[in-house]
């Protein structure tokens, strides 16, 4: 079980009090754009095995959106940040390369 | 190979067992074969049975990271039925299920397929529409289902309680030539078959990498060496977005968590297959008694093979109300394996951007009935390049908009 602290409203509580919404940071693509473009936006996810950035809302606190980055192989929570973002704050980039030496910074998304 | 018949077990029997052989052989990786499967589950094996059996091509290896069928074929709850609702779907669905009827006798291993009936209980009005029309859809398709009321419900699994007060029994959808198999036995009797026909199935053998020249594949780099191919199909459910990233493409694909769990073993009490698809619920009774529970799925990407303990709550707390019996049961074991799910929950049977590598992926939450008919379509897709079974079920689909939609069909709430 998951223990996630939410930025908005400062709890810290357990998953069944959050929702889980998939990758962040996605670019939008719309009217315009390339077809391939499109589709990405739509339906090509990272599904990484490893690091992965994530959007959560607090269902049944808050309410609000937030941002968590969490690693899909040990369940290791990273850190959670403001949705007001369309990339991860330095100390949260900081923290996973103490963390996972081998990962590769340039895959955090910009 | 020795085949297996009652009076092998009797000649066995006279001479202390001593003259059975291994099923398959363990086998050692060649230098180069014309077509390579990464994944030895059921899907991976039974396109490798149906590539020997339906085009002569045996000169197949198969690769599997950890143990054979150790994956989502041997974490599943082997569920067989075909009432899907697209066209698509009931063709692959109700091929596959056809095969099973026969497998047995094909693979000469029991696969233990027992055709009990499924129902699949209607528990609000949406469903009750639902399921109607997928009744309608499949007479039209040739599938055998027909939508029952609450009574004759009852009148299959006595056990049920279809007055409860939050999800009352309204009917629902029963396909009696549905069921159950041994889902070890299906990859067991695929190796077998597959080893004597010439193939290597190789296990503890990881892939690494796709080596590719001038954008079509020529072998795989694993943890035991370098092995070419001709042709490559990825036929590994959960991990497929890890392969292809290796190979330089992207999936829509998302991989969680599904878990299930069994009761401890009790005497026979339900000899039907019920899903209650409105609380994630689902229920069968194994031959060695216990019973057995599917659950839903985590909300989040997962590659653990573990699934959250308030997902077996909430499946279990649902149940009862239904099943009060299962109130009393001890739950003895629970586990988790990592499923492909796509956006319009469709399997993807595709060509990929690199040339001659296949992609076989995306069944999600139910596979395990896929098994022999994927096998088959994937089969002839790769030998032929094109099957009648996958035309529906390529990657492009996503860009052209034209979705298998069985997620809103299947009245799950995702």
């Amino acid at each position: 079980m998951l223990t996630i602290h939410c930025p908005n409203c400062g709890v810290t509580a357990e998953e069944t009090e959050f929702h889980a919404h998939g990758e962040a940071h996605l670019k939008r693509f719309g009217p315009g754009s390339s077809e391939d473009d499109f589709e990405s936006y739509l339906f090509m996810r990272k599904n990484p095995k490893g690091v992965h950035f994530e959007r959560w809302r607090h269902q049944y606190g808050c309410g609000k959106w937030f941002h968590v980055a969490r690693c899909t192989t040990t369940l290791e929570i990273f850190g959670s940040y403001s949705a007001q973002t369309t990339e991860p704050p330095k100390e949260i980039i900081n923290h996973i390369e103490n963390r996972r030496p081998d990962w590769n910074a340039t895959e955090a998304p910009k | 190979m020795k085949k297996y018949s009652v009076f092998a077990v009797a000649r066995e029997a006279m001479r202390h067992h001593t003259g059975w052989n291994r099923a398959w052989r363990d086998a050692q990786p060649k230098a180069k074969y014309d077509v390579i499967i990464i994944g030895a589950g059921g899907h991976g094996l039974a396109t490798a049975y149906y590539l020997g059996k339906n085009f002569g091509i045996t000169n197949v290896a198969i690769l599997e990271k950890g143990w054979l069928g150790g994956g989502n074929t041997g974490r599943n709850t082997t569920i067989i039925r075909s009432n899907y609702l697209q066209d698509p779907s009931a063709a692959i669905y109700e091929k596959s299920r056809s095969l099973y009827e026969t497998m047995s006798q094909d693979l000469n291993y029991n696969v233990m397929f027992s055709p009990r009936g499924v129902i699949m209980l209607a528990q609000t009005e949406h469903e009750v529409r639902g399921y109607k029309r997928t009744a309608h859809a499949n007479a039209l398709q040739g599938v055998q289902t027909e939508f029952i009321d609450a009574a004759r419900v009852k009148e299959l699994c006595p056990i049920m309680d279809i007055d409860g007060p939050s999800y009352p029994v309204l009917g629902g959808l029963w396909q009696a030539r549905g069921g159950t198999a041994r889902h070890d036995a299906v990859a067991w009797g695929y190796a077998r078959a597959c080893s004597d026909m010439g193939m290597d199935v190789i296990q503890k053998c990881e892939v690494t990498g796709i080596r590719q020249e001038g954008g079509k594949v020529v072998g795989v780099s694993t943890s035991r060496g370098d092995i070419g191919c001709d042709k490559l199909g990825m036929v590994v459910a959960g991990h497929s977005g890890h392969l292809a990233d290796m190979a330089g493409f992207r999936l829509p694909i998302e991989s969680v968590a599904l878990q299930a769990l069994v009761s401890e073993p009790i005497k026979p009490c339900m000899d039907v297959v019920v899903m209650a698809n409105t609380v994630h619920g689902y229920l069968s009774q194994s031959d060695k008694g216990e019973m057995v529970i599917g659950g839903g799925t985590d909300g989040y990407n997962n590659y653990t093979q573990r699934g959250s303990f308030h997902h077996i709550e909430e499946t279990v707390r649902a149940l009862v109300e239904t099943f009060p019996m299962l109130s009393r049961l001890k739950m003895l074991r629970q586990w988790g394996g990592i499923v492909d799910v796509t956006g319009d929950r469709s399997p993807i049977l595709s060509k990929t951007p690199v040339e001659n590598i296949f992609i076989n992926c995306g069944w999600g939450t139910g596979g395990f009935k896929a098994i022999p008919g994927s096998g088959w379509a994937m089969a002839e897709l790769m030998a032929k390049g094109r099957s009648p079974l996958t035309d529906a079920f390529g990657l492009e689909r996503f860009t052209e908009g034209r979705f298998i939609d069985e997620s809103v069909a299947a009245g799950v709430a995702h």
